[in-house]
């Protein structure tokens, strides 16, 4: 394990900030920025932060890679940074190099599979792939009869039909058709280990977009002048800030539990499942609630295209669809304890 | 003021799970040997003077306080530990837990030391019950309203008026109570209230029972007719009680007892459920899970940055407005969660006992020691909104 090196957050902070700033990117005509941006990511190592330096990448530790995502969801921009980021670890998890450019992953949902064939190929089409379209490789956690291989796949080898989050992002289905991977190795983890970092990433991103919507939301209550004060000055308003401070604290100390338990243990074990899906359960919970509330703070203007603020809130909205919903986490989750119990579950909790 | 959050990444130390594993069979026994039943909370008594004083011989009240007033200088991530294993099992810790979590903290910093000498190590004994004297009946939430006089006299000073909601007074050994020394400036509202120790054998006080809608009795009023305090039971500044209340009330705010007052809910349930729950009901569970995991992480995080010397104010209010909504809400959805298990196919008679009380408690959880709308008011201070 790489030590943690606060530069490597700092650097991510001050290139977004200079890059990426929400008002310029809302008004912007085109999509330049985008590229500035991500040359400057790239340069820094960020993109490749998760992959070791002999595989290619920054290797950075998973604990300053996931400070790199919480700052990201800040800006909650549409730049693969988090699924390059993961698919630069999961090609690591089989010592694969990482190319150039941006990546992104298969599955991304817990019931897609992508069969891995006797002759290495890959077959399944997939549905909701962050941006598959923007992605010059998919990095694929695929399941063979006993095994699990991860596969470098060009993205021009695989049919891509185009899809749109919630945010206007691409989501978009692949179809691998017997697709040779241009590199690929037995993994030590399975498809799920996937599944549960790329939970653990959202929600870090999550928490990062409800931390910069307290800020904008509580900005505007202190400008905004109603009844001749700022409406911040209102308590039903305040009490609706305090609301959305008490979600985002949640949705922080959930993903950062969960980053913090992924990058502290070997295995993806039942302490990561706990702690990763309990994590995407109440980011997602936090990003509804958060969203809602500040909306309603924001008025009208805050459903604007004109104002930032759903560039923030429809990300949230639609995070909490990639690697498994809530509900796809609680059922999981619910199931899990109930079947060790109920002797077992204070011990289950406590011990994290 | 900032909208910056913080939630450090605290693990509690392996120190704590062998002192968990202590507290764990010290459990065992006492109910093994009947002292309380874990699963019928509202049953039995909530405090229990022979228990409490088994507590204190094991060194487990009184734990962060120094050794010399007899405490065990042991960390807040230690006492949390403590804290919820006895939470969770509803062990009746009544009597000294008020004394553990706020009083002893507030005369170490502000009585003299020869009281200190006298009361914080029979606090870490478990043999005394402490009670808080701040409401009155026209001063709740807006403490600062608070009349009750304290009068100088050759000596001392002499309280006339009243306190209510007062839990524990009819137990109590000590109160700690807020009275007026001096009627609130023009500048300062807040002004003229000081903190004093009230010996509750004092003569002039009369303690009258107050029934809660559940039945139990933890309530009272408290009279005081000229009743004496002498000179040294002055806690802290003379009229400046005010600026006293600060960084404990952190350590007040977001401890497991400010989520897990309802916790045996979830446990039967889980119990009731059985091992192969219907989807419906392992998804409401496990979102409790989520909830409640990620309450646990907010709490040992204050605690851990409180050990380290930060102050996280917002954060702990944060813990104590998501904590006591969570808990009061848990009734209603373990009364959904439970709906279609019939009474024939699954042992449900516990679960039920143990919501027709939760149902009774859960009004008072966000209301106790502080409103919801008091904490978000606090929350929105220090988010620079007011």
């Amino acid at each position: 394990m790489t030590e943690s090196d606060p530069i490597v957050a700092e650097t991510a902070a001050r290139i977004f900030a200079d890059l990426a700033d929400p008002q310029t990117v809302n008004r912007a005509g085109d999509t330049r920025w985008k590229e500035a941006l991500w040359r400057a990511l790239a340069d820094a190592g960020l993109t490749l932060a998760w992959t070791p330096e002999k595989l290619g990448g920054a290797g950075a530790s998973l604990t300053d890679g996931c400070a790199v995502l919480g700052v990201a969801g800040r800006y909650a921009v549409p730049v693969p940074i988090a699924e390059t980021l993961l698919a630069g670890w999961l090609l690591s998890r089989a010592e694969l190099a990482a190319p150039a450019g941006a990546m992104t992953v298969a599955p991304a949902r817990p019931r897609d599979k992508v069969t891995l064939n006797a002759d290495g190929s890959l077959s399944g089409k997939i549905g909701g792939i962050p941006f598959a379209r923007d992605a010059e490789h998919i990095a694929v956690a695929a399941t063979g009869d006993h095994s699990t291989t991860i596969g470098l796949v060009r993205t021009v080898d695989c049919r891509v039909n185009e899809g749109q989050s919630l945010a206007g992002d691409g989501s978009d289905t692949v179809t691998f058709d017997r697709t040779k991977p241009i590199a690929s190795a037995p993994a030590n983890i399975d498809a799920s280990a996937l599944i549960l970092m790329g939970a653990t990433v959202r929600s870090l991103q999550m928490a990062g977009a409800l931390e910069a919507v307290l800020a904008l939301s509580v900005r505007y209550a202190n400008e905004r002048v109603a009844f001749e004060r700022p409406i911040g000055k209102f308590q039903a308003v305040q009490q609706n800030l305090a609301r959305l401070a008490g979600e985002t604290a949640a949705a922080l100390a959930a993903a950062g539990s969960a980053a913090d338990t992924i990058a502290n243990r070997d295995a993806f074990d039942d302490a990561v499942f706990l702690e990763a899906a309990s994590a995407k359960i109440r980011a997602g919970e936090a990003a509804a609630e958060g969203a809602a509330i500040a909306h309603q703070v924001h008025g009208a203007i805050g459903f604007t295209r004109e104002h930032v603020l759903h560039r923030f809130t429809l990300r949230l909205l639609s995070w909490r669809d990639d690697f498994g919903s809530e509900s796809h986490w609680a059922s999981a989750l619910g199931s899990m304890v109930a079947a060790r119990g109920s002797d077992n579950f204070w011990p289950i909790l406590a011990a994290r | 003021m900032s909208t910056d959050l913080r939630f450090d990444q605290i693990r509690l130390p392996p120190a704590c799970e062998k002192l968990r594993d202590e507290v764990r069979a010290f459990i065992a026994e006492e109910v093994a040997a009947g002292t309380f039943a874990p699963d019928r909370p509202g049953h039995g008594d909530t405090h229990d003077r022979a228990f409490s004083r088994r507590v204190g011989a094991k060194g487990w009240i009184g734990m962060t306080w120094p050794k010399k007033y007899g405490g065990h200088e042991r960390t807040f991530l230690e006492r949390h530990v403590v804290t919820e294993e006895f939470r969770v099992v509803n062990a009746p810790v009544r009597l000294h837990f008020v004394a553990d979590r706020q009083s002893g903290p507030i005369l170490l910093k502000y009585a003299p030391e020869h009281i200190k000498q006298d009361i914080l190590p029979r606090i870490c004994r478990g043999e005394l019950c402490f009670v808080i004297g701040m409401s009155e009946p026209n001063s709740g939430s807006d403490l600062f309203a608070a009349k009750t006089k304290a009068t100088k006299v050759d000596g001392g000073w002499k309280i006339k008026g009243s306190k209510i909601w007062t839990s524990n007074a009819h137990i109590a050994d000590y109160m700690l109570g807020l009275f007026r020394t001096s009627p609130p400036t023009k500048e300062n509202r807040r002004h003229g209230l000081t903190q004093f120790l009230v010996d509750m054998k004092t003569q002039g006080i009369a303690v009258n029972p107050i029934i809660q809608m559940t039945g139990q009795h933890d309530f009272n009023e408290v009279l005081f007719d000229d009743a004496f305090i002498p000179d040294d039971h002055a806690l802290g500044e003379i009229d400046g009680a005010w600026k006293q209340a600060t960084s404990e009330l952190a350590y007040e705010r977001s401890g497991p007892e400010r989520f897990l007052e309802t916790y045996y809910l979830l446990g039967e349930l889980v119990r009731a459920l059985g091992p192969e729950p219907d989807l419906r009901s392992a998804e409401g569970l496990g979102r409790l899970v989520a909830q409640l995991h990620t309450l646990r992480r907010m709490s040992i995080s204050v605690a851990g940055m409180l050990q380290a010397g930060k102050e996280p104010v917002v954060e702990s209010s944060i813990v104590k407005d998501l904590g006591t909504i969570w808990e009061q809400k848990l009734p209603e959805r373990v009364r959904e969660l439970s709906a279609f298990l019939s009474p024939e196919e699954s042992n449900r008679a516990t679960l039920d006992d143990q919501l027709s009380f939760a149902f009774k408690v859960a009004p008072k959880l966000t209301v106790q020691g502080g409103t919801t709308e008091i904490l978000r008011g606090i929350i929105a201070r220090g988010l620079g909104l007011r």
